[in-house]
């Protein structure tokens, strides 16, 4: 048929392109720039690092540092990953992911990659120190000041209610993906109130900061350390002091969230291969100051890699010592 | 995206008409008021019971035996045949292929990460491809749209967005077009594919996410799988439609030479539905790209990476930029594929202004030439990465962050109290009245009124969906959601109707409205969620705003071609006769245009069903909301997945209902005499 005839006419045109620059890259490629390349950067003797990149900007700055430093003092290659945290665990079995340098808790995923399949090992504390509460913005603190005490919260249920809370008082409540026990912590506390739950952490912050902006009324979920801190001051609601098992029934929760120390999980395989990378993986510690500074650099607009290397070239004590 | 391309059997209503109408009407209005007089009264008196709600946190034993998948696949992996066999060799074969791409077109694997070809090596091929394929205006504004790309910034990722996406439409094609082809030839084919098809346009892309990661691993092949399954459907419902609407004369004529199947197929039925085909490969080439941004949270890199970073810190600016980017590729591939499906119209050479041997003699030449391009940025830096210097990127991002912030802070009061006003006055009733209806009254209301608008079998239809989702366990937040979608649609139809009929009527808004539509379909949600989340909070609102501004888009283009499609003689006549355009617009182009119209509210409750999940991360909890906790959270794992069930179920029973509506509506209207659809 003269149809298909066209149809074969035209394609040939197309596939003889195909070819010849399949052909050109297969066979003229003496000198290009991909290959002088290759040439230059092949025998490091730290090999390749997969570090998983959490979503939040914390995280961030301890991986630019970690990366920074492995990178350009031990010559490893480093791959991010931009992966949710559930799923940055899934990738040690597959040797996908080698490095998760910010833990909270989750105590499930480490029952299941760490002592049931084996293929993870906790790399130690990175020195923050998590808090997770209830925050409002500064504006209420200076208006109403007992609101930082959660036996006074009652009394401002009416203040802050929302369209969303239903006639009670609003707990707005972020990702998904955070550690919370808010919903018992409102029934057993007997507070008029009702968890929202916004759905995302850009969802939280940007309520926070019009909250501050815009001098509405706001009470919710947050953690430090946390950049966003260091653009809006958010003061903590003093919950009942945590003690020992005060939350080992998730139902009967009625304290404060405990303070966590957040430390760096790798893959197995990672731990054993004595790559000079996971040494210093497990000496890396610093502090929630030096986090915080390194996230609003990265924040205001800077490169990780730019930030990491303005924090590092500030502590060479603290990073010889990572190498030593 | 345009994913929902159906193309279902008419549905019958001989049998419907041959009654008298007055009387049958009566009876299905009887039957609808007393649905609604049994809801009012269930709702006075036993509000508040058997609501069937489940708190955030809590699980119920289906969700927990669901948890266990994520363990089965981890102890599985390793010796179980099917991941011998299947899932690792399809993994090895997609991940070689989408390498390929990357290698060529993004960034190699060796020190400097540069593209094999160079920007300027891939802006020269892509354009010379778009000439072959398409035509010279199509080249241009490739080649355009991808210098652009390196003035924004974000040519690597660009660059990387497009390698992923042609990956996944390869497999796609690769799968889809012999899957339609026999859909075609074959109805039982068809008539088994079709559900599963709905499933997987109507399954949210979170759900199967994670699975997908856990079973192909983090990287390309898992991002590159699901981007197939999203993408697959139409394609393979165009393929089907197109051979299967080839005229019965042609065929016969081509039977009564004596053909085989085989010769019919290859000889006629293809080359004849070649234009749907290639029609069917631009909707899937364009819900390949909407995946961009979804498949980003499973490292997948590209534009995605760059806007969901974005959104992390609230960049708006950053991922304007990025969702520009999007948009622009959307639009490249779009009118390349829409050439390359004209010049496929049978009869489409004899129009040409140059002779076929002319062009085949500029198609060589230029290709010379594009082979040197090619070889020359293999091997000068300077054409091999785009320059650093000539970047816009940061005045772009400058401008629209400064601009956002300008409307956050300007817009706040009103848009604050408009929330508010719409949020009580409407949403919260109607919200209440759905999730403090005891369960068993709603559902026999429901399925009465599936009853009056379709008989027996829809109510038989309806009434498994629901038990389904009574059955998932999330009944309450199925109401949740079922409210939002519900008000959203309605809103979409209100801007469907009135920017519909003024486009329909007047061909300069036509054209001033499709590329701000376009726009609003291809631009990645996650990038206007955060100047929203800043106007209006995080509240169902913004997440209903999100699946207005996704879903209105298709509605308006479907209600203006409705309108666009009346025959111009009975305009005409009408305005002849002295009606005002008041007159025209109430008493001839809507009812004339109902068909369309019932199918843009059908549509439009789809696409805002598509935007349940996205609209769930600012605020709209429900079923949304239990879908991306099981995303994130691994004991909610199985909850989200049972989540995913309720929305795919609750969208095949809102599309079965407003289509028998549409088929049989309830006022008497004067019948269109052109079918829109």
């Amino acid at each position: 048929m003269s149809k298909a005839g066209l149809l074969l006419k035209r394609t040939i045109p197309t596939l003889a392109g195909t070819v010849a620059a399949a052909l050109l890259l297969a066979g003229c490629g003496g000198a290009t720039v991909n290959q002088a390349a290759a040439a230059g950067a092949s025998g490091t003797p730290c090999g390749t690092v997969n570090v998983a990149l959490n979503a939040w900007v914390g995280y961030t700055a301890n991986a630019a540092v970690y990366s920074y430093i492995a990178q350009n003092k031990l010559g490893c290659t480093v791959v991010q990953k931009d992966l949710s945290e559930q799923i940055s665990w899934q990738g040690f079995g597959s040797g996908e992911v080698d490095v998760i340098l910010e833990n909270w808790g989750h105590e499930d995923l480490a029952k299941q990659y760490i002592t049931d399949q084996k293929v993870a090992v906790d790399a130690g504390p990175t020195g923050n120190e998590g808090h997770i509460g209830w925050y409002v913005p500064p504006w209420m603190v200076q208006k109403y000041p007992d609101i930082l005490d959660s036996k006074n919260l009652n009394k401002y249920a009416s203040l802050l209610a929302t369209s969303e809370s239903g006639g009670k008082g609003q707990v707005l409540d972020g990702d998904p993906a955070f550690v919370t026990n808010d919903e018992a912590l409102v029934k057993n506390l007997g507070l008029d109130y009702k968890v929202v739950f916004s759905g995302s952490e850009a969802a939280l912050i940007q309520s926070f900061r019009s909250a501050e902006k815009n001098k509405t009324p706001l009470l919710g979920y947050f953690y430090e350390p946390q950049w966003f801190l260091s653009e809006v001051p958010l003061k903590k609601v003093s919950l009942p002091a945590y003690t020992p098992g005060c939350d080992a029934d998730a139902e009967k929760v009625a304290c404060d969230y405990p303070d966590y120390k957040l430390n760096k999980v790798m893959a197995k395989k990672f731990a054993d291969s004595g790559s000079p990378a996971a040494k210093l993986l497990k000496a890396f510690s610093w502090t929630n100051a030096d986090q915080n500074s390194v996230a609003t650099d990265i924040q205001g607009g800077m490169k990780p890699d730019a930030a990491a290397k303005k924090w590092v070239d500030a502590h060479p004590d603290v990073v010889a010592a990572w190498l030593k | 995206m345009s994913t929902l391309v159906r193309d279902r059997a008419p549905v019958q209503t001989g049998l419907v008409s041959v009654r008298a109408p007055r009387k049958r009407l009566s009876r299905r209005t009887l039957l609808l008021a007393g649905a609604g007089v049994v809801w009012l009264v269930g709702f006075l008196f036993l509000h508040g019971t058997a609501t069937l709600t489940l708190p955030a946190s809590e699980l119920t034993d289906l969700h927990r035996s669901l948890n266990q998948f994520n363990a089965w696949v981890a102890s599985n992996r390793a010796d179980n045949p099917v991941f011998q066999y299947v899932f690792t060799p399809l993994r090895a074969a997609v991940d070689a292929v989408a390498n390929l791409f990357i290698g060529i077109f993004a960034a190699s694997s060796t020190g400097l990460r540069l593209p094999e070809i160079g920007w300027l090596g891939t802006v020269a091929l892509l354009s010379w491809i778009a000439f072959a394929v398409g035509n010279a205006r199509v080249a241009l504004l490739t080649a355009a749209v991808f210098v652009f790309f390196g003035l924004q910034g974000l040519f690597t990722e660009a660059a990387y967005t497009f390698a992923l996406v042609l990956t996944a439409v390869l497999f796609t094609l690769a799968l889809g077009i012999p899957l339609g082809v026999l859909a075609g030839v074959y109805g039982r084919v068809a008539k088994v594919i079709t559900p599963v098809l709905d499933f997987m346009q109507t399954l949210p892309t979170f759900v199967y996410l994670a699975p997908l990661a856990l079973i192909f691993l983090i990287g390309p092949a898992s991002a590159v799988i699901a981007t197939v399954i999203y993408a697959a459907p139409p394609v393979i419902r165009l393929t089907a439609h197109g051979i299967r609407c080839i005229p019965e004369n042609t065929r016969e004529a081509s039977d009564s030479l004596g053909t085989t199947g085989w010769q019919r197929l290859v000889t006629l039925q293809l080359p004849l539905a070649r234009r749907t085909i290639v029609m069917g490969i631009n909707q899937s080439t364009m819900a390949a790209l909407s995946m961009v941004t979804i498949a980003a949270l499973i490292a997948a890199p590209g534009l995605g990476q760059v806007v969901i970073r974005a959104l992390q810190s609230l960049d708006v600016g950053t991922a304007v930029n990025a969702g520009l980017s999007i948009v622009l590729l959307a639009i490249v591939l779009d009118r390349v594929t829409t050439a390359a499906s004209r010049r496929a119209e049978p009869g489409a050479n004899r129009k040409r202004r140059i002779s076929r041997r002319m062009r085949y003699i500029v198609l060589a030449v230029s290709l010379l030439v594009v082979l040197a391009i090619v070889q020359l940025s293999r091997t000068m830096l300077w054409a091999a990465a785009f320059p650093k210097d000539l970047n816009i990127g940061p005045a772009i991002v400058s401008g629209v962050s400064s601009a956002s912030e300008w409307l956050q802070t300007n817009l706040f009061i009103f848009t604050v109290s408009f929330r508010e006003a719409v949020t009580n006055g409407i949403l919260n009733p109607f919200q209440s009245l759905l999730t403090e209806t005891p369960f068993y009254v709603l559902v026999a209301v429901i399925v009465v009124a599936a009853f009056a608008l379709g008989g027996w079998k829809l109510a038989a239809v309806t009434a498994s969906c629901l038990a389904v989702i009574i059955y998932l366990g999330l009944w309450s937040d199925a109401m949740v959601t079922l409210a939002g979608t519900l008000v959203a649609t309605a809103v979409v139809m209100v801007l469907g109707v009135i920017f519909g009929v003024a486009m329909g009527r007047s061909n300069k808004m036509d054209q001033l409205m499709r590329p701000m539509l376009d726009a609003g379909q291809t631009m990645p949600a996650f990038v206007y969620l955060v100047p929203f989340l800043g106007l209006f909070g995080a509240t169902r609102f913004t997440a209903i705003i999100a699946g207005i501004i996704y879903a209105a888009p298709v509605a308006i283009k479907i209600t203006a071609d409705g309108i666009a499609a009346i025959s111009p003689t009975v305009m005409e006549a009408a305005v002849s006769s002295g009606s005002t355009p008041w007159q025209v617009i109430t008493k001839v182009q809507l009812p004339m245009a109902r068909q369309s119209l019932a199918l843009a509210a059908n549509q439009g409750l789809i696409y805002v069903l598509a935007m349940v999940v996205v609209g769930a991360l600012v605020g709209a909890g429900g079923l949304g909301y239990d879908v991306v906790a099981g995303f994130v959270q691994s004991s909610l794992f199985g909850k989200g997945l049972a989540a995913g069930l309720a929305i795919v179920f609750l969208g095949i029973l809102l599309d079965r209902m407003t289509q028998a509506a549409a088929a049989n509506p309830v006022r008497k209207v004067p019948s269109a005499k052109s079918p829109a659809h």
